[in-house]
């Protein structure tokens, strides 16, 4: 197991490696750049040649990666040019962070607490109208795209009825003190409870919006399984062998067809990330979403690197835990 | 049956036991931690915090994050949106012009020969740190800005001065500035190496704006750094911009994306209604719209034209005086026929500008006889002008041989502008005009960002659309801009008249004498427009500001000039 857990970690480090020189390559040869993008339309040839010399980027792109490990080796990133100016791309990255954790936790949270009961209460009512509605709800789910529920959660909910707020993390004029960076939290920790409720009510829509994928998936992934499971000896065995119903539904039901969910659950996880692109825009919610999508548009290289290999390396980590967490569910996987 | 009982009894109960006792530890810790916590993180609001005051506070939705807050290296809208309520020039522009008008300075007047300038300055000012604003804080921003070396040379930093003033003391390039002396506390000399037009307008810009020299020393203000593929800003730049003007920099709250401002209660004029100016960053344009309809923003800048008619509804929408040009640019280095006047007049002939303009751009925008609108200095009554004449258009490419013309047309995608809100739909109308009188169009469209501007600038396009917003009220900041050096978007090194142009521009931006000048700048576009033509002038478009109706006394600005030390809203 800890072999396999080390193991598991040294490829962490190769995908960073193979990214970092992959994106590397790729940012720098697609046309434009932040030169454009620092001086945009009052540059004069002679302004974009002294900022090209000035940021190194009249020089090979190998002597570049070379000069860039150099610096990510002491702990820089790089600076951003476009998203935050001036900042740190490391800095930006561990800034907006935990906005967009407590945005996924919320949303998956969201995705786990709706999908995995109504996933299970339509297998058991299977033709029922439960069933049907989930499904329906669950296809709907998963055929909207993500921004357009966004814009439609936030045009009902926000912009006509004026329930929740449209953009943000959270009122600037509550003031609120900054401990962790998860603005909930924070609130909690200080007491500052308006601030900790202030930003539960800008988190709601996006979780919302970035949940229904999650939802969905989980939805049906638990309604299949439970469906198999039902239909296997040992379920049948265990009711003439005369246990309850509660028990197998927990101990045996339950148990066997956690495992293809929670595969799903880490799968989801990991794919969050590219609806917080969209949610975020959506939503103007400064996590790393829209810092992923602003660098691309500013041509903010550090940024974009930072924010990409964090990603994948977060997926790869999540996934790790999935196959870590099977385990736990399975003692087969133990031995 | 007794015996499987008994087993299922022990199967269920002993692991419920053990789940109750699981989860009272996990309560009993939850418990601990929610009490524990709090003891570790100490609330850090001010009394004032969320309570109402009198002023109360206006958030305003801000397209994209400051690139910093001293305003010398800044050449982005968002950044001097936010500085111009902190900090104050010599001149200001008059409240809703762009014609300048005293600040700091009470007045200034020049020798003749237009080298030396003498400003009175304003007493009883001091800075937001509490130190004295007067001749010698004066002479030390102007020393400052000439005195800037290395990284912080970059024109991507100081570019307001490489575009006005020119090189620094190190004398790598000529300068515009000579010295500054302060004679008096109320008194500071400023000398110029020669004459411009553009003094002492140039002065109005945010970028020259009066900061604390102390709040620059101790928070190292000119400590700019190269790192890697950026620069790094100093504390100053970061969290300590000092001015004298109607509000104090508060706080950036970057985990929120909100900057936040506060009465000046110091302030040595009216003092601002506001207790609060908060700018919160919303970069998408249409959340920005649906954040004021909510009613969670009171205003923001530069709403999309499609949605002038809602906004207007039920809110202030405040169309400004265009102040910007939109054209259509001939670059005359790869395609031989663009060197010959007729082939450009014909292209000028053929483009319907006066439909274009009603089609494609908001009401309120006119169609652009010259390079900058007519209220700048110099402008003239009588230029050649080319209405829409296709047959014309066909007559003059026969003559020049380039019946069969092709052009590659660059347009820009990703990008909206005050002077050119829809490039896709202005395209579109040039490239059907073009092709009705027969030339082929080679349409090539990408991302502004995405290498749009660098084959512009580098001159790889045939046609292309491009503009300008004013900086000041000067002829130079548009034309010299444009034509005044020979490398440059329009390749004018190919044009036997592009030294020419370039000289006129620098000797009438040099006459001291302003009748004098004004025909100096009257005779250079008559010739732009009729020998001349490097691209044809297609639009002067408004921008708009809109602010709910709760918000009063915001004075639109045609460049962007916006103060909010007038400005009060109410609660109802």
């Amino acid at each position: 197991m800890l072999s396999y857990t080390v193991r598991r970690l040294g490829q962490l480090l190769l995908v960073a490696v193979a990214l970092s020189i992959l994106l590397f390559a790729w940012l720098r040869s697609l046309p434009g750049g932040p030169v454009s993008a620092l001086l945009g339309d009052r540059a004069t040839a002679q302004s974009r040649a002294q900022l090209t010399a000035a940021l190194g980027l009249d020089q090979p792109i190998p002597v570049q990666y070379v000069h860039f490990l150099g610096r990510a080796a002491t702990g820089d990133f790089g600076v951003s040019t476009g998203v935050q100016p001036g900042d740190g791309a490391l800095t930006i990255f561990l800034q907006r962070f935990p906005a967009t954790i407590e945005l996924s936790v919320l949303a998956i949270i969201i995705a786990i607490g709706a999908g995995i009961p109504l996933g299970y209460l339509a297998a058991r009512r299977r033709g029922g109208w439960m069933d049907n509605a989930s499904v329906v709800g669950s296809l709907v789910g998963v055929a909207v795209p993500v921004f357009f529920l966004a814009f439609l959660l936030k045009f009902v909910f926000a912009v006509k009825l004026g329930w929740l707020p449209t953009s943000g993390r959270q009122s600037a004029d509550l003031d609120a003190t900054r401990v962790t960076g998860f603005f909930v939290l924070d609130g909690l920790l200080t007491r500052e409870w308006d601030a900790s409720w202030d930003a539960l009510k800008h988190l709601l829509l996006p979780a919302l919006a970035l949940g229904s994928i999650p939802f969905a998936v989980i939805f049906r992934i638990t309604r299949g399984a439970v469906l198999e499971v039902l239909d296997e000896d040992y379920v049948r065995t265990a009711h003439s062998k005369g246990l309850t119903g509660g028990t197998i539904r927990r101990r045996h039901v339950l148990r066997n067809a956690m495992l293809p969910v929670v595969t799903t659950i880490g799968l989801q996880t990991g794919a969050l990330l590219s609806g917080a692109v969209l949610t975020e825009r959506v939503f103007a919610y400064p996590g790393i979403g829209q810092a992923l999508a602003l660098s691309f548009e500013r041509r903010d290289y550090a940024v974009l690197q930072i924010v990409i290999i964090a990603a994948a390396l977060c997926y790869v980590l999540v996934n790790l835990v999935v196959d870590l967490s099977y385990a736990v569910i399975d003692p087969r996987v133990r031995t | 049956m007794i015996r499987f009982r008994t087993t299922r009894r022990e199967r269920t109960e002993v692991p419920r036991t053990r789940s109750r006792a699981r989860t009272v530890v996990a309560l009993a810790a939850a418990a601990t931690v929610a009490v524990a916590l709090p003891a570790c993180a100490q609330s850090q609001r001010g009394n004032e915090g969320g309570a109402a005051q009198s002023g109360g506070t206006l958030t305003f939705g801000a397209a994209g994050a400051p690139d910093l807050f001293d305003p010398f290296y800044a050449n982005d809208g968002e950044t001097f949106r936010v500085s111009r309520q902190i900090f104050e020039g010599l001149v200001g522009f008059k409240p809703g012009g762009s014609t300048i008008t005293p600040e700091l300075a009470t007045d200034w007047s020049s020798t003749p020969d237009g080298k030396t300038w003498t400003f009175n300055l304003r007493t009883g000012v001091k800075f937001q740190d509490g130190t004295d604003f007067n001749g010698d804080a004066v002479c030390a921003n102007f020393d400052r800005w000439y005195n800037q070396t290395g990284a912080a040379q970059n024109p991507a930093l100081s570019f307001y001065w490489h575009d006005n003033f020119g090189g620094f003391a190190d004398h790598k390039e000529p300068s515009l500035f000579d010295s500054c002396q302060a004679q008096s506390p109320t008194k500071a000399v400023v000398k110029l190496t020669r004459a411009t037009g553009k003094f002492p307008s140039v002065l109005a810009e945010a970028s020259f704006a009066m900061q604390s020299p102390t709040a620059m020393k101790k928070y190292d203000a000119n400590n700019i750094v190269a790192a890697g593929d950026s620069f790094t800003y100093p504390a100053y730049a970061q969290s300590h911009p000092t001015g004298t003007g109607p509000f104090v920099f508060d706080g950036y709250d970057k985990g929120n994306g909100t900057i936040t401002l506060k009465r000046n209660e110091n302030y040595w004029g009216p003092k601002a209604k506001l207790d609060k100016l908060i700018f919160r960053i919303i970069p998408d344009e249409k959340a920005r719209l649906q954040a004021l309809q909510a009613g969670d923003i009171d205003g923001y800048d530069l709403p999309n034209p499609a949605d002038w008619q809602t906004l207007q509804q039920n809110f202030n929408l405040e169309i400004r005086e265009p102040f910007n040009i939109l054209y259509l640019g001939f670059t005359q280095k790869n395609n031989p026929a663009l060197q010959d006047l007729r082939v450009r007049q014909a292209l000028a002939y053929a483009i319907d500008r006066k439909t274009l303009v009603s089609s494609t751009m908001p009401e309120h925008a006119e169609v652009a006889r010259e390079f900058y609108p007519p209220s700048v200095e110099g402008y003239s009554p009588d230029v050649q002008d080319y209405p829409y004449d296709p047959q014309k258009a066909r007559d003059l490419l026969k003559q020049a041989n380039a019946s069969n013309l092709t052009v590659n047309f660059y347009w820009p995608t990703e990008v909206t502008r005050p002077y050119m809100p829809d490039p896709r739909s202005i395209f579109g109308a040039i490239q059907a005009n073009l092709q009705a009188v027969g030339v082929k169009v080679n349409p090539i469209s990408k991302p502004w960002n995405g290498g749009y501007l660098d084959d512009v600038d580098n001159a790889k396009a045939d046609l292309f659309l491009l503009g300008w917003t004013g900086d000041y009220n000067s002829p130079d900041n548009f034309i010299g801009t444009f034509f005044g050096s020979l490398n440059n978007r329009f390749w004018l090194q190919a044009a036997p008249w592009g030294q020419q142009l370039g000289d006129a521009l620098r000797a009438a931006d040099g006459q001291p004498d302003q009748a004098t000048r004004v025909a100096m700048y009257q005779d250079i576009n008559r010739k732009l427009m009729s020998q001349y033509l490097p691209g044809v002038p297609i639009a002067h478009a408004p921008a708009a500001i809109v602010v709910t109706k709760k918000v009063k006394g915001l004075v639109p600005s045609p460049i962007t000039a916006e103060e909010f030390a007038p400005v009060s809203i109410s609660n109802s």
